[in-house]
């Protein structure tokens, strides 16, 4: 059994990002950018269930630019067996993304592909549940627990009431969430043995597809401010404040 | 200009962020349709044609639509759409889950967790955690969109006379099947519709001291919620995560208890009104946000709170 992982470079969750001077999008010089967390999950998924004897090979896969071999490097160093990188230098949106990782699975015939349930850059939790759609294959979202059980996963989800189990036919698409599982850090043995590992480089324009933008940014600001609060000294004083000044208890 | 909104509801009422979808589709237009997957409905049907805001409301009925599981759902809305500009659904995990599959197939490029409606095309959306709003533009010839239930109001369901109309179902495929669910069961409010939050955080220490916020709560009425790192530590369920990744709560009033304030977490909280902290670092960023910061440990203040209100 083979798993696929698409995983995307994205600026490091502890950067707070800013608008460009001309608000024209986000400024992104000299941040310091990592895997998506979301895609670490996805990898320390697909690693384990190789480790288990599940699967028996895991492929990494990311969409961007040459700067994204570097997340390869990591993704390999923790422990996936190949990586493939489909280089562009555009900004692909999540449509494009899946149409790009359509044709990833089709030449891989991946039996899983795991991906995150959201990059931390958009925010925009898309591409799984589009890659699905367009595979004509299940989908399971949202994922804190999965077992594999011959040509069937059972998935436990993370939903807004609570948790819920489904079964889903492999091939499938499974989105991790925070609760999967604790990804490794990658040692400095395996960093060293992910540089003689495969990288196979595509170019965006030999798959043949239509990436065209379909959504243009205008502009980009900060959010409104809050106001500067104040520190109350006591909790009876912070009572008195929430009873008789803003009435909201 | 016409929009069909995707009913997010448990077969026996409609979800409170379907009336905040409509309120958005009405910006773009008066001319909203609703549409309803499910099993045993009609209860929803009802209660949404008696909503003010809408022409028609789409009711599709079957048995393998009880769980309105993803595949499903949307080849129903799929073979629906097609009158249509505008698909809108609330942006919680039912309409994260739904609508990107709905959207490939259409062939569109989804906005995902909208704030704002600027004009028929063009909208606010968060990015980055909050970090930045961007206002974006779609080209699409239709749009698929996700609405941030907090940033809209809530359109008020009564008034209306919207006529009922039954569609056929299509069969499953039979790709996914429902297995079970552990739906959180509380007598408290909703955290997503709750006029107050409390929420506690790594400093709570445990699961059990949790008891110190829920005798607040139920004193005011409240909802508890709580910090990725709490849920991840185990001190309660998944469903308590209020943040980027969580829920996205507005509250009148949001107590933090034992939280820092990492931007994951203010993504999800601060459009509240009112925001208090506190804790014991007077240097926590989750202070810069708040309107009343305590200094204090929580083991102190929470008991002397639970009495004073
Ligand atoms: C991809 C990604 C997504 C994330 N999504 C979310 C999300 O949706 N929601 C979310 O909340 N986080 C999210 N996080 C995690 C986030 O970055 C922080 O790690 C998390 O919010 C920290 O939780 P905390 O404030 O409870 O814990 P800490 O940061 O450890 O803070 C604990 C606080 O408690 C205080 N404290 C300790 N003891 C006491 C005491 N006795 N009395 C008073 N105060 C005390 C401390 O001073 C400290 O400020 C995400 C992270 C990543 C990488
Ligand atoms: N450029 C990309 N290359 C490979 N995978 C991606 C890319 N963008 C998104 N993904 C995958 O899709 C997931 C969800 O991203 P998004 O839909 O953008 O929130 C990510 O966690 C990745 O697994």
């Amino acid at each position: 059994m083979k798993a696929l992982v698409p995983i995307k470079r994205v600026v490091d969750y502890n950067v707070k990002v800013r608008p460009l001077s001309d608000n024209s999008n986000v400024d992104l010089n000299n941040v310091k950018m990592s895997i998506n967390p979301f895609c670490e999950i996805a990898v320390e998924e697909a690693v384990r269930l190789k480790e288990a004897g599940t699967i028996n090979e895991v492929v990494a896969v990311t969409v961007g630019s040459s700067a994204s071999q570097e997340q390869l490097r990591t993704a390999l160093a923790l422990g996936c067996d190949r990586a493939i990188l489909v280089e562009t230098d555009n900004d692909l949106e999540p449509l494009s993304i899946a149409k790009i990782l359509v044709k990833i699975h089709e030449k891989e015939s991946s039996d899983l592909i795991i991906l995150g349930k959201q990059a931390i850059d958009g925010d925009n939790n898309q591409t799984g549940q589009m890659l699905s759609a367009l595979l004509d294959i299940p989908q399971a979202t949202f994922a804190s627990k999965l077992e594999i059980n011959g040509d069937n996963a059972n998935v436990t989800r993370e939903i807004d009431g609570g948790l819920q189990t489904i079964n889903v036919k492999l091939p499938a698409i499974i989105t991790t969430d925070l609760r999967l599982n604790e990804p490794r850090y990658a040692s400095l043995p395996n960093i060293m043995k992910a540089k003689k590992k495969e990288l196979d480089t595509i170019n965006v324009s030999d798959l043949g597809i239509d990436i065209a933008k379909r959504v243009d940014t205008l502009s980009v600001e900060l959010p409104p401010e809050r106001d500067a609060g104040i520190k109350v000294e006591s909790v009876s004083d912070l009572v008195d404040k929430l009873k008789n000044e803003e009435k909201v208890i | 200009m016409r929009v069909l909104v995707i009913a997010e509801h448990d077969n026996a009422a409609l979800k409170p962020s379907t009336l905040n979808t409509i309120s958005a589709a009405k910006k773009l237009t008066d001319d909203v349709d609703l549409i309803i997957c499910g099993f045993e409905c009609d209860n929803v049907a009802t209660e949404a044609a008696g909503i003010d805001a809408l022409t028609n409301v789409h009711v599709c009925k079957s048995e393998h639509l009880k769980y309105q599981l993803s595949e499903d759902v949307t080849q129903i809305v799929v073979s629906n759409a097609k009158n249509y500009s505008h698909l809108l659904a609330p942006a919680t995990t039912f309409g994260k889950n739904l609508m990107p599959r709905i959207s490939a197939l259409l062939d569109a490029q989804q906005i995902s967790d909208i704030i704002e409606v600027i004009d028929e095309c063009t909208f606010k959306r968060p990015i980055y955690a909050g970090s930045c709003i961007a206002t974006v533009k779609s080209n699409d010839e239709i749009k698929v969109i996700t609405i941030r239930a907090t940033a809209f109001d809530p359109c008020a369901n009564e008034g209306g006379n919207a006529e009922i109309v039954n569609i056929d179902p299509i069969d499953s495929k039979g790709q996914s099947e429902f297995v079970s669910e552990e739906l959180a069961k509380s007598d408290r409010p909703e955290l997503t519709a709750a006029d107050i939050i409390i929420s506690g955080g790594r400093g709570m220490q445990s699961g059990d001291n949790f008891h110190l916020l829920e005798t607040i709560a139920d004193k005011l009425g409240a909802a508890v919620g709580a910090s990725r790192a709490a849920v991840d530590a185990g001190f309660v369920p998944n469903d308590y995560q209020v943040g980027q990744t969580g829920k996205i709560v507005a509250p009148n009033l949001y107590i933090a208890v034992g939280i820092s304030g990492a931007i994951q977490h203010l993504a999800g909280m601060k459009d509240s009104k009112i925001i208090v902290a506190i804790n014991k670092d007077e240097d926590a960023p989750i202070f810069q946000v708040a309107d009343y910061g305590l200094v204090d440990d929580l083991f102190n203040a929470l008991p002397e709170l639970a009495e004073q209100i």
